[in-house]
């Protein structure tokens, strides 16, 4: 028993030594044939260039990918040696296949196999519109059906529009480096086919410093242009240039350079770009600005032939036009819909003509239809995950249902456009779930008490006589109780938040979140440790799988498990992007 | 008519403050100092920028007064902290320093102050400075600054 431990200690030892050398793309990488990406080597230790030896599939690289690499010395971070490296950027590789890609420089040897595939010659569909609500769990779905469409006797008064598409699958959404998972990690494996780390955005996550060197790989956009003469649109709730829409476009390894995302949307310039975070178009002398260069991108994209539209009556009045659209409603995130339409909270007073998704979809839509070759559509609700964050459950549950409302308007007009393909899925889910209702008739003081458990439940009393589709009041006296599997430090109060978002913790001088002291006073609450750590200001993602739903041509590439990489193979499928289109 | 009133510390926040309250802050605290409140910053919200009020352009260069709640230090070396309209926390929905809201005030104190909880209200006198500006050290952009200020519980 001893020996074969002591092996076992060998074999692992020798086996680490071996596999020294880190590879991008990564071992059993997924590429679109013909598609363009960097191909980079990190060494943990300095090597010469001359002990460089790569083969592809057994022969020397440059015979199979046509172009040699950059040998460099010696990477650095600050002044911590990291090793040398080689890079090749823009390979493509036209055949379909697995490559076997052999390294060693001195004792550092890595091996790793690439699938490159192709697509069917013809397209399946004319256009796609990927609808994405931003954190989407079944908790959601599940609450914005009851609130939405009510419940009687144990079966639902109504469906949502994302209960009648056709296929399904389930979605693994972890990153490269862990488990859990961010929007931008999780998006950009769904538009480059490519898995990377949490908050990079179309590239490997490299071990250099600078976030805008690591190696890249094709997103959707880049391939619709390349091969096809499709409009892109792309639709947000949030900043334009937050992870999930940045994903459509751009490539980076922090998904917190905004201010780079806006020069990278423009150089793909998508067709229509709806959504907030103006603030990163403006030059830092304008009040509002969040650049740190005097660079105006309102004018770079009027120069460049952009429509601009700023509030709901601009995006109405130019819903036909011809032409580059990009409409901007606000600084940073659009205001929730919960804010927006009903209760006129958060930043709703200074902004007070917002679009919704369901406007944002329609003109997006109306104006990309026009395309002869068709279009690519991302829709994202993305507020559902930013109040899912500060468990916030009422605004996520209703920005839910505006989300199912996007997705009616697709089937919409899927029935007048049949040579489209929906796709309705979330990036990745939060750890919630409805445990029950809260009942204000319940006896007693004590909030807690008025938690209705398994029986004691019953069902809520939201109504929706206006037939809106939302509850015509969200404070109901017996309504969903959502609860959090995790959090920081904060107060339960068992009622909707109906004086704005909920901040449930801020940050004391240590960095660290506390309760916020805000909402101890309201009547009922009750003090909830955290039970992540203090860096944490707020809910965390959960790495249970997703739920991906799909009606149309090409929808029958969803089924089973699949990694969340390989949603990317059925839409170039789809779209028949391993073959040219365009003269 | 806008309040006014003598910028005197209570004898609480004097005793709060000790041995630290300089002759300098306390010969300044005669100086009257205009009322400033969070609402009153911008006269015009748009997507394309926002417009001071009149209030605050009447008021640059002269000494405010102003409550809200002190942001934590982005660094510890940092010579100055943000001052919010309500507790926050730092970056609610992601992890990026940039995404501050529009509101904020940057305080550069007169000199070093331990920092109070994020949970209290506190009230900030100094200078008005109005104009974006970067902080030489980290970067920071800011469009409204209190200067040579110093800070009390509320």
């Amino acid at each position: 028993m001893r020996k074969i431990f002591a092996a076992l200690v060998v074999s692992t030892v020798l086996a680490g030594a071996a596999q020294a050398a880190t590879v991008y793309p990564l071992d059993r990488a997924t590429i679109l044939a013909g598609s363009p990406f960097d191909f980079k080597v990190e060494f943990t230790s300095v090597v010469k260039p001359e002990d460089v030896k790569i083969t592809v599939n057994g022969q020397d690289y440059k015979t199979v990918l046509g172009k040699e690499v950059q040998f460099v010395a010696e990477e650095k971070n600050k002044d911590k040696l990291l090793g040398s490296a080689v890079i090749l950027r823009g390979l493509t590789l036209a055949n379909a296949g697995d490559y076997k890609v052999e390294i060693s420089a001195g004792s550092e040897t890595r091996t790793v196999t690439w699938n490159v595939y192709g697509t069917g010659a013809a397209p399946k569909a004319k256009n796609v519109i990927f609808l994405l609500g931003d954190g989407l769990s079944v908790a959601h779905r599940t609450a914005a059906r009851i609130m939405s469409k009510g419940m009687t006797e144990g079966k639902a008064n109504g469906r949502l529009a994302m209960d009648d598409l056709d296929r399904m699958a389930f979605v693994g959404t972890s990153a490269t480096n862990a488990i859990n998972t961010d929007s931008a990690n999780t998006m950009s494996a769904y538009m480059t086919g490519h898995k990377t780390a949490v908050n990079a955005i179309g590239v490997y996550a490299d071990r250099t410093p600078d976030p805008l060197d690591d190696p890249r790989v094709e997103t959707i956009a880049e391939a619709l242009r390349r091969q096809t003469g499709k409009s892109i649109g792309i639709v947000a709730t949030s900043e334009i240039e937050d992870a999930t829409p940045a994903a459509v476009v751009a490539h980076t390894r922090n998904r917190n350079d905004k201010a780079d995302v806006v020069g990278m949307l423009l150089d793909v310039k998508p067709e229509v770009v709806l959504g907030g975070g103006s603030a990163y178009f403006l030059p830092q002398a304008t009040a509002g600005s969040k650049r740190k260069d005097d660079k105006d991108f309102i004018k770079l994209f009027k120069d460049a032939g952009y429509t601009l539209a700023t509030d709901k009556n601009e995006l109405a009045a130019g819903a036909n036009a011809n032409g580059l659209l990009l409409g901007l409603f606000h600084p940073g995130n659009l205001d929730v819909t919960l804010d927006r339409e009903f209760l006129k909270k958060g930043t709703v007073e200074k902004y007070p003509n917002q679009p919704g998704l369901v406007a944002m979809t329609k003109v997006a839509l109306d104006r990309l239809s026009k395309d002869q070759d068709g279009f690519f559509l991302m829709v994202e609700a993305s507020s559902i995950d930013k109040m899912s964050h500060p468990l916030d459950w009422d605004r996520a549950v209703v920005d839910t249902i505006e989300f199912d409302q996007a997705v009616a308007v697709a089937r919409e007009f899927q029935k007048t456009h049949p040579d489209t393909l929906i796709v309705v899925t979330g990036d990745h889910t939060h750890g919630v779930s409805i445990i029950g209702t809260v009942d204000d008739e319940k006896p007693g003081t004590e909030m807690r008490e008025k938690v209705g458990i398994y029986a004691e439940a019953g069902f809520p009393n939201y109504k929706d006589e206006n037939g809106d589709g939302y509850p015509d009041k969200i404070d109901v006296s017996r309504r969903l109780f959502l609860a959090a599997n995790n959090g920081p430090d904060h107060y339960e109060t068992f009622r909707p938040k109906m004086d704005g978002p909920f901040v449930p913790a801020i940050q004391n001088e240590k960095k660290e979140y506390v309760v916020n002291e805000q909402y101890k006073n309201v009547p009922g609450a009750v003090f909830v440790q955290g039970n992540i750590p203090k860096s944490g200001d707020s809910g965390v993602h959960s790495v249970d799988d997703v739920v991906l739903q799909a009606a149309g041509p090409g929808s029958e590439g969803f089924k089973g498990y699949m990694e969340q990489s390989d949603i990317y193979k059925v839409l170039a499928d789809t779209f028949a992007l391993g073959s040219k289109q365009t003269n | 008519m806008e309040k006014r009133f003598s910028r005197g510390f209570s004898r609480r926040s004097l005793l709060g403050l000790a041995a630290a309250a300089p002759l300098l802050a306390a010969a300044r605290a005669a100086v009257a100092a205009d009322d400033l409140g969070f609402n009153e910053l911008y006269g015009k919200y748009g997507v394309l920028g926002l417009e001071f009020s009149d209030k605050v352009k009447k008021l640059a260069g002269r000494e405010v007064a102003i409550r809200g709640f002190m942001a934590p230090p982005l660094k510890a070396e940092a010579a100055f902290f943000v001052l919010t309209e309500v507790p926050m926390a730092l970056c609610p929905f992601c992890s990026s320093d940039a995404d501050w809201p529009d509101n904020i005030i940057v305080i550069y104190l007169h000199r070093k102050q331990t920092f109070t909880q994020a949970n209290e209200t506190i009230e900030v006198r100094g200078t008005l400075e109005v104009g974006s500006w970067k902080d030489p050290e980290t970067g920071f952009v800011s469009l409204l600054r209190i200067r040579d200020a110093a800070y009390q519980a509320a």
